[in-house]
């Protein structure tokens, strides 16, 4: 549904690299999600997929139409929600959806089928400003408004960023509901443990792939015993166990550091445990855990530096 | 045409939202227009007027006296010599100083010339000028008063003199608000024109919304069309609504015909709202909309023969008065109201106008990218 070959774009003229050398395919129906942090080309890339930007090199295709020579075709079979609500403020919601469908050729009803599960959690304020709502109502709307016209191919850039753990949730339903419509949806966000919502994703970081394939291949692709642990000195700890020799990477996750062993035998372990002990950390946990995408994400990252 | 429908209901809806533009659009100039007239007026009166009498005769005083019945003068002070009189002027006190020399009368009468010495304080020109020139005229009737009276008839044969008599022709009270009227009343349509049609595409811009315009199939033609026709009816509403203005307060009537008002109106805002659009594509926040349009009004105004005559502005001004829409439509519209022009008369006027809205909305419409 979605090919991209080579893509390249770089702004200031050639000084920052947004994206380079991308390569890849989203199939029909798939939920699939660019994750990554702040920076690392996600909005550049899909301004290019959306026809708003012109790449340097490379090609793509979208909906089977190419970004540049069939763009306008493009522009009527892909759904855009930008990250910043782009709406107007100034119209009130049923206005802006009106707005939308008619500058598709189409109507509110004819495609009320699609959008009902959302629009009706918004319609009992049609009415009201689209300033007015509040930042879940925005979304909603805006979800609503890019999808108006059925579109096949949803773009959405970074639609749960800046909003509550409950509506994220909620998001996340929908978009599965979208999913069993056969709209093929790309996602991007930063947050991690959306990652694993996702059909396929791509792990990206400063224009370039990491890795893609499904959530669980990239986890199982770790390839390494993943260790968790905590004391009382969570700091001294930390120095504690990237100046040890057995230690091959030490990063902080919420209340954990996850550890990463050069030698994983219990025998490392155990004797790891007990000079931490001698160094005088108490009540330490240390236990075998599953590494999430966040790990594969960090391991990548300092895969490629190095 | 559907979709032009549409992008119209959708920026009408927005326009009649937002009550603090539409009173900046539709209320702000008609206020101008009741105010700036009657400021903006060249006719200068109670110039103050520093008499150096000299002489404390009778023939000067018949001159003083005459200068005083004008009108046009105060008899500010008269203070005994040159050097306080300009102290007068360097206080500010004083716009002119008159001085009569001494034995101005005994003089006139036995050589039957004299001099008489006038200095004016240039710092407002237009003061100066005008003063000076009232002055002298008196002057000169004075004279001719004198000779009138002195020469002996019949010693000499009557002396051949030219008398100028004007009469100013389409507005003969020399009324300046008639002159200006018609000419700021084109000044508040281009800023309505301009600089709204440029800052609300600019909006879109900044907040976003114009992303989403641009992933849909709306043509970058319908898109601009649904931007300059609003406006474009807004600034004949505004028109209109100032040559009713202008007729109830000013009790101007057009000579001319109304519909060849209307008609170069109509050609006039597509190329003020083109310059608007252009100045859009080269702006990403209304700010810099804002600063570049202002930049562009302020030359359109001093430069378009309102204020001062265009044949008196040096070469390069005059060119750029002549590159300037404002001065064309500031013509046509003295040439038709005060003056009843007709078609043929402004038809080099309409040509111009049209080259200029062919230019602007070429170059907007190339430069407009729905792609960055």
């Amino acid at each position: 549904m979605v090919t991209v070959e080579n893509l390249t774009k770089s702004y200031s003229e050639g000084k920052v690299k947004a994206i380079t050398n991308l390569t890849f395919r989203v199939n029909e129906g798939e939920v699939f999600g660019m994750i990554g942090p702040d920076g690392a080309g996600k909005t550049t890339l899909f301004r290019i997929l959306t026809t708003l930007l012109l790449p340097d090199s490379g090609n793509a295709q979208v909906a089977g139409f190419d970004i540049q020579k069939q763009y306008k075709n493009i522009r009527e079979s892909v759904g855009y929600m930008p990250g910043k609500f782009s709406l107007y403020q100034d119209l009130t919601v049923e206005e802006n959806l009106s707005f939308f469908a008619t500058v598709f050729g189409t109507t509110i009803e004819q495609n009320y089928a699609l959008i009902k599960d959302i629009y009706s959690q918004i319609e009992p304020f049609r009415k009201r400003k689209a300033g007015q709502l509040s930042g879940g109502m925005k979304q909603k709307l805006a979800l609503s408004c890019a999808l108006i016209h059925r579109p096949k191919v949803l773009f959405l850039d970074e639609p749960t960023t800046g909003v509550d753990a409950v509506s994220r949730k909620e998001f996340w339903e929908m978009l599965r509901r979208l999913k069993s419509q056969g709209i093929t949806i790309l996602v991007s966000t930063p947050y991690m443990d959306e990652a694993s919502l996702c059909d396929r994703i791509a792990l990206i970081q400063n224009g370039s792939i990491l890795s893609i394939n499904t959530p669980q291949a990239v986890t199982s692709a770790f390839g390494e015993k993943l260790f968790g642990i905590k004391s009382e000195m969570m700091y001294t700890l930390q120095q504690d166990l990237r100046s040890s020799s057995v230690v091959k990477s030490c990063n902080a996750f919420g209340e954990f550091y996850h550890l990463t062993l050069k030698d994983t035998s219990d025998d490392a372990s155990s004797a790891l445990l007990r000079s931490l002990k001698e160094k005088g950390h108490q009540s330490l946990e240390f236990e075998e855990i599953t590494p999430k995408i966040e790990d594969c994400f960090i391991k990548l990252m300092s895969e490629g530096s190095n | 045409m559907r979709t032009i429908r549409f992008l119209l209901q959708k920026e009408f809806r927005q326009i009649f939202r937002n009550k603090t533009l539409l009173r900046a659009i539709l209320f702000a100039p008609l206020m101008q227009l009741m105010l700036l007239p009657w400021a903006a007026n060249y006719e200068v009166k109670n110039i103050a007027l520093a008499v150096v009498d000299n002489d404390h005769s009778i023939e000067s005083q018949r001159l003083i006296s005459k200068i005083y019945s004008s009108g046009y003068f105060i008899l500010k002070a008269f203070p005994a010599d040159y050097s306080h009189a300009y102290n007068l002027i360097e206080e500010d006190k004083a716009d002119i100083i008159l001085e009569i020399p001494s034995h101005f009368e005994r003089n006139l009468v036995r050589d039957g010339k004299q001099k008489l010495y006038i200095a004016a304080n240039a710092i407002n020109g237009t003061k100066a000028l005008v003063g000076t020139n009232y002055l002298g005229g008196i002057i000169a009737e004075y004279n001719s008063t004198v000779r009138m009276v002195w020469l002996e008839p019949g010693k000499m044969n009557p002396q051949p003199t030219v008398e100028i008599v004007s009469s100013n022709w389409y507005n003969p009270l020399m009324n300046y608000k008639i002159f200006m009227v018609p000419g700021i009343l084109v000044l508040l349509v281009t800023m309505v024109g301009s600089m709204m049609c440029a800052m609300n595409i600019v909006k879109e811009k900044e907040i976003g919304t114009i992303e989403q315009i641009n992933v849909t199939p709306i043509s970058k033609i319908h898109f601009i069309l649904g931007k300059l026709i609003p406006f474009w009816i807004l600034g004949m509403i505004v028109f209109t609504m100032g040559l009713i203005l202008a007729r109830v307060v000013y009790g101007i009537i057009p000579l001319g015909n109304i519909l060849l008002v209307y008609t170069f109106l109509s050609v006039y805002l597509i190329a003020i709202l083109g310059l608007g659009l252009l100045i859009s594509t080269y702006s990403s926040t209304q700010q810099q909309a804002m600063s570049v349009s202002f930049f562009f009004i302020m030359i359109f105004n001093l430069l378009s023969g309102l204020f001062t005559p265009i044949e008196s502005m040096p070469g390069w001004a005059q060119v750029i008065a002549s590159l300037n829409p404002v001065t064309y439509f500031i013509e046509v519209m003295r040439m038709v109201v005060l003056k009843g022009s007709s078609f043929h008369n402004i038809s080099h006027h309409l040509g111009v106008i049209l080259i200029f809205a062919l230019i602007f909305n070429a170059w907007a419409i190339l430069n407009y990218r729905k792609t960055s």
